[in-house]
C-alpha cells in the first residue's frame, strides 16, 4: 500500500499550483468566464506544453500511458484553482474512449491531436428523459447501405459549444433502455444536419445540446461493436466520475481553507468568530468529511482502470455518493460560515460552492450512485 | 498510491487467518460469534495462546517482546482477528499503558510489567476519569502525598472497564496543587490487591457489569511504581489517549459488525421477502458501508504518515476516533433495527453461552438476536470514552485548525 504520489507526480502538482496562482487567480478567472469560450485557449495551450493533455493517453499514439491517479492529482488542482477548461470532456472522457475502444486508424488520427490539444472532444451520452441512465438512448442509428443514419438529441454536453468532435451514444437496435443495442459513433461537430445550441451553466462552464437530423457517418465513425458501447460508456463515464471525486475533493480543500481563514479574521462581538465552539465544531466536521472524501477519490482512482466491471462500479458509485454528500456538506456549510460574504458573487466561496453542487449533479447524484451501491448488496 | 496489498502481505494474511482457524478454541468462538458474555478466563486463556505463538504483543516493537509489525500489518491481524472471531486481547494493557511504559518507563519498570503484560498474567484497568472529572480530566483530584519511600493515595476514580478483574491499575493523580491543574499530575501504578482499595460495581444500560468505581484510601504506594517524573504525569496521559484513540477506529470490528448485519437482513423475514430487499434498509447499510470504506482509508494513511515520518501519533486521530465510534454505533443500531419488535425481549439468561433456549421465543426468535438490542445501548459509550466527540473536536480546532 502507498498512500502517496510519487516525487514525479509532486513535481506536476507544484508546477500546476505555480501555474494557478500566477495565471488563474480569481480576477484572471472572472475575466475567462466572460470570454466566448468560457475558458482560456492560452491556459489550453500551456496544458498541452506541461505533458497534461497526453497525460493518461497511450504512449504508442503520443501520449504518456498515465493512469487515473495521474489524473486524480491533475484533477484535484482543477478543483483547488477552479480550472474551466475541458480537460474531463477532451482528455479524460473521449481520450480515454478512444484509447480503450477507438479503431486503429481513428487512434492514429486523433490521439496525437487531442495530446497536442489541437482538437478538443465531447461525449454526449445523455438524453433528456433519461436522467442518469447511460442505457436510456432514443437517438437512433438506421444502417442504409454503407452508412448509418444518426437521429435524434442528447441533453447537457460537457463542453459542447468548443468541441471540434461529439461521440454520439445512438441506438442501433433494440428498445430506449435497453442494454444490447447502443452504438457510439465519432460525430465532426461541421457534419451535416448537425445542430448544436451551446449554453452557459452555473459555474460558468459550457454545454450544449444536440440536434442530429440524419447525419450519416460511414463504418469507421464506429468506436467499438455496434449495439455494444454501453460497456464502453459507462467505463469512461465511471473513469470520468473518478476524475470528479478527486476535483470535488481539491474545491473542499481549498473552500475549507478559505473558511478557515475568515473564521479566524472575521470578528464580531470584539472576537475572531473563530472563537466560537459551535463554529469550531463545524470545521472540524468539515475537516473530516474532507479527509474522507480523499480516501473515497483514492478508492476511485486506483480501481477507475480496473476491468473487473463489479469491483469498479462498488468502489467508483460508493465514491460519487460519498462525496457528493460529503460536498455538499463542506460547500453549505462554508458559505454559512462565511455569512454574508458566502452569498456574493464577488468573493470565490460562492464559485467554489457552485462546483460542488454541480458536481454532485453531474453522471448521477448522491442519491443514484447510494443506490447504485445499495442495490450490489442484493448479489454480495 | 495504490491501495493493493503486497504478495508478502497476503501470505502474512494467510499466517494469521490460519492460526486463528486453528487456535480460537471453540467455546471462545462461539461466545464472539453469538455475542454472548465472555469472561476474563475466556480472554487469559487467549492471550497465553497468542504468548506460545510469539504473537502475544501484536502491537509492540520487537525490543520490548512485540511482534514489531508495521501499520499494514497489524491492520491485516486485526481485520483477519475480528473476521475470525477471535477474543479482542486486553486493550488497557496492550494499547495504552504499554506505549507510555515502553517512551517513559524506566529499566526496571519495563522489565518487570511488560512481559507479565505479554504472558497474560496481570490484568490492566485504567485510572483515569473522577466523578467530577470527565472531559475536564485535568481537573482530577485523587491524591498521592509523598511519605518517605510512598506515596499515600485517596480520592476515587469512576468507569474503571474490568476493573473488577484488575490486577494493577495505572492511575492519574494529583501530587501538586500549585500552577496550571495540568501541571501538577503524575502516573503512578497501582496494585489493586493494596490494603485500602475497594471496587464498586456500576451496572451499565444494557443491564451488564462492565464498569466500576474504584475507591483508594490511604492507599500506599511504593515510589518506584512512578511513570517518569514527578507533576509531568499529564504528558504521559495525553500521550496514552492518542494510542487509545488509535485504535478506536475499529475497523476490524466494523468490518465484522457489517458482515453480520447483512447476514441478518438477508434472514430476517419482512413482508414475506428479506429484509435486505427493502431498499429502505439496505440504503441505510449501504450508508454505513461507505463511510466504513472511507474509514478503512483514511485509518490506514493518518497512521503509515506517522510511521513514515517517524512521528508520534497526533491530533489527527481524534478523526478516526470520532468516524470510528459513529461507525460500530450505527452499525449496533441497524442490527437492532433489523429485528423489528423482536428487539423487545430482554432475556438476561440468553446472554450465557449455555442458555438452554426458551420454546415460546426460539419459535420467531433468531440464535443472533438477544444481544443485539443491549450491544446497542452498550455501544453509546463509544462517543463518549476515550474523550468524547465534542472534546475530539476541541482538539481538531485546536491541534490541527489552529482556533
Amino acid at each position: 500500500m502507498e498512500f502517496d504520489y510519487t516525487e514525479e507526480q509532486l513535481a506536476l502538482q507544484d508546477t500546476l499550483q505555480r501555474f494557478i496562482s500566477r495565471d488563474y487567480d480569481f480576477d484572471k478567472r472572472k475575466a475567462i468566464l466572460r470570454s466566448d469560450l468560457g475558458f482560456s485557449a492560452e491556459a489550453w495551450k500551456q496544458y498541452a506544453e506541461l505533458g497534461l493533455l497526453s497525460l493518461p493517453l497511450p504512449e504508442a499514439f503520443g501520449g504518456l500511458g498515465g493512469n487515473a491517479v495521474d489524473i486524480m492529482l491533475v484533477m484535484e488542482q482543477f478543483g483547488q484553482g477552479l480550472l474551466m477548461e475541458p480537460y474531463l470532456s477532451s482528455v479524460v472522457l473521449c481520450g480515454g474512449l478512444l484509447g480503450d475502444s477507438g479503431s486503429e486508424a481513428m487512434k492514429q488520427k486523433l490521439l496525437p491531436q487531442i495530446a497536442e490539444g489541437s482538437i478538443k472532444a465531447s461525449l454526449a451520452c445523455y438524453e433528456a428523459a433519461g436522467r442518469y441512465d447511460l442505457s436510456h438512448v432514443a437517438c437512433s442509428a438506421k444502417r442504409n447501405s454503407a452508412n448509418w443514419h444518426l437521429s435524434g438529441r442528447k441533453t447537457v454536453v460537457l463542453d459542447g459549444p468548443s468541441a471540434d468532435t461529439f461521440m454520439v451514444a445512438a441506438r442501433s437496435s433494440g428498445k430506449t433502455n435497453d442494454a444490447a443495442g447502443v452504438s457510439l459513433f465519432l460525430v465532426p461537430r461541421d457534419a451535416k444536419g448537425l445542430t448544436v445550441s451551446g449554453y452557459p451553466t452555473q459555474t460558468g462552464a459550457r454545454a450544449a445540446d444536440l440536434l442530429l437530423d440524419d447525419v450519416v457517418v460511414g463504418d469507421d465513425a464506429l468506436i467499438g461493436d455496434p449495439g455494444a458501447a454501453l460497456a464502453l460508456i459507462q467505463r469512461a463515464v465511471d473513469r470520468g466520475i473518478a476524475a470528479l471525486c478527486a476535483e470535488a475533493v481539491g474545491v473542499m480543500n481549498a473552500l475549507n481553507k478559505a473558511t478557515l481563514e475568515y473564521l479566524k479574521t472575521r470578528k464580531q462581538f470584539g472576537v475572531a468568530i473563530g472563537t466560537f465552539q459551535a463554529l469550531k465544531h463545524r470545521m472540524a466536521d468539515m475537516l473530516i468529511a474532507a479527509e474522507q472524501s480523499r480516501s473515497m477519490a483514492v478508492i476511485a482512482a486506483v480501481n477507475a482502470d480496473s476491468k473487473d466491471a463489479a469491483e469498479r462500479t462498488r468502489a467508483i458509485a460508493a465514491a460519487k455518493a460519498y462525496i457528493g454528500q460529503a460536498g455538499r456538506l463542506v460547500g453549505q456549510q462554508a458559505v454559512q460560515l462565511h455569512g454574508g460574504m458566502g452569498v456574493v458573487d464577488e468573493h470565490i466561496v460562492s464559485h467554489y460552492f457552485k462546483r460542488l453542487t454541480m458536481i454532485d449533479l453531474t453522471f448521477g447524484d448522491a442519491d443514484y450512485h447510494l443506490g447504485r451501491f445499495s442495490d450490489m448488496l442484493l448479489s454480495a | 498510491m495504490d491501495l493493493k496489498f503486497t504478495p508478502e502481505e497476503e501470505t502474512f494474511r494467510g499466517e494469521v487467518r490460519a492460526f486463528f482457524e486453528a487456535e480460537v478454541p471453540k467455546d471462545i468462538r462461539a461466545k464472539l460469534e453469538l455475542g454472548r458474555r465472555i469472561s476474563k478466563d475466556d480472554m487469559v486463556r487467549w492471550q497465553k495462546i497468542m504468548h506460545r505463538k510469539g504473537w502475544g504483543a501484536p502491537g509492540w516493537p520487537k525490543k520490548f517482546g512485540g511482534t514489531g509489525w508495521n501499520i499494514v500489518q497489524q491492520h491485516i491481524f486485526e481485520e483477519e482477528r475480528a473476521a475470525c472471531n477471535a477474543p479482542p486481547q486486553n486493550p488497557f494493557a496492550q494499547k495504552m499503558l504499554a506505549p507510555v511504559l515502553q517512551a517513559f518507563g524506566n529499566a526496571a519498570q519495563q522489565e518487570y510489567f511488560l512481559p507479565r503484560i505479554i504472558s497474560g498474567e496481570d490484568w490492566w484497568c485504567q485510572g483515569y476519569s473522577e466523578p467530577g472529572s470527565g472531559s475536564d480530566l485535568a481537573s482530577l483530584r485523587t491524591s498521592a502525598v509523598r511519605q518517605g519511600d510512598h506515596y499515600i493515595v485517596n480520592g476515587q476514580k469512576t468507569w474503571n472497564t474490568m476493573g473488577q478483574y484488575a490486577d494493577w491499575i495505572f492511575a492519574l493523580v494529583r501530587t501538586s496543587s500549585e500552577g496550571r491543574q495540568q501541571q501538577g499530575i503524575s502516573f503512578l501504578l497501582i496494585d489493586m490487591k493494596s490494603p485500602g482499595v475497594s471496587v464498586r460495581p456500576i451496572i451499565m444500560l444494557d443491564g451488564e457489569h462492565e464498569i466500576n468505581d474504584i475507591f483508594f484510601d490511604n492507599v500506599k504506594v511504593p515510589v518506584q511504581n512512578l511513570i517518569g517524573e514527578e507533576n509531568k504525569g499529564w504528558t504521559y496521559a495525553k500521550f496514552l489517549l492518542s494510542h487509545e484513540r488509535s485504535g478506536n477506529a475499529g475497523i476490524g470490528a466494523c468490518k465484522r459488525a457489517l458482515k453480520k448485519l447483512k447476514e441478518i437482513a438477508a434472514e430476517q423475514p419482512a413482508n414475506g421477502k428479506p429484509l435486505i430487499e427493502d431498499s429502505r434498509f439496505r440504503d441505510r447499510i449501504a450508508q454505513v458501508e461507505m463511510e466504513l470504506m472511507a474509514l478503512e482509508i483514511t485509518n490506514l494513511r493518518v497512521l503509515s504518515g506517522f510511521a513514515k515520518d517517524q512521528k508520534a501519533l497526533g491530533p489527527e486521530v481524534s478523526m478516526l476516533k470520532i468516524k470510528g465510534s459513529e461507525i460500530i454505533q450505527t452499525l449496533a443500531e441497524l442490527k437492532m433495527h433489523a429485528l423489528g419488535h423482536d428487539a423487545l425481549p430482554y432475556v438476561r439468561e440468553a446472554l450465557d453461552i449455555n442458555w438452554a433456549g426458551n420454546a415460546q421465543l426460539n419459535a420467531h426468535y433468531g440464535s443472533y438476536a438477544p444481544p443485539l438490542s443491549g450491544q446497542y445501548f452498550n455501544q453509546r459509550k463509544t462517543t463518549i470514552y476515550a474523550g468524547s466527540t465534542e472534546v475530539q473536536k476541541n482538539i481538531i480546532s485546536q491541534m490541527i485548525l489552529g482556533l
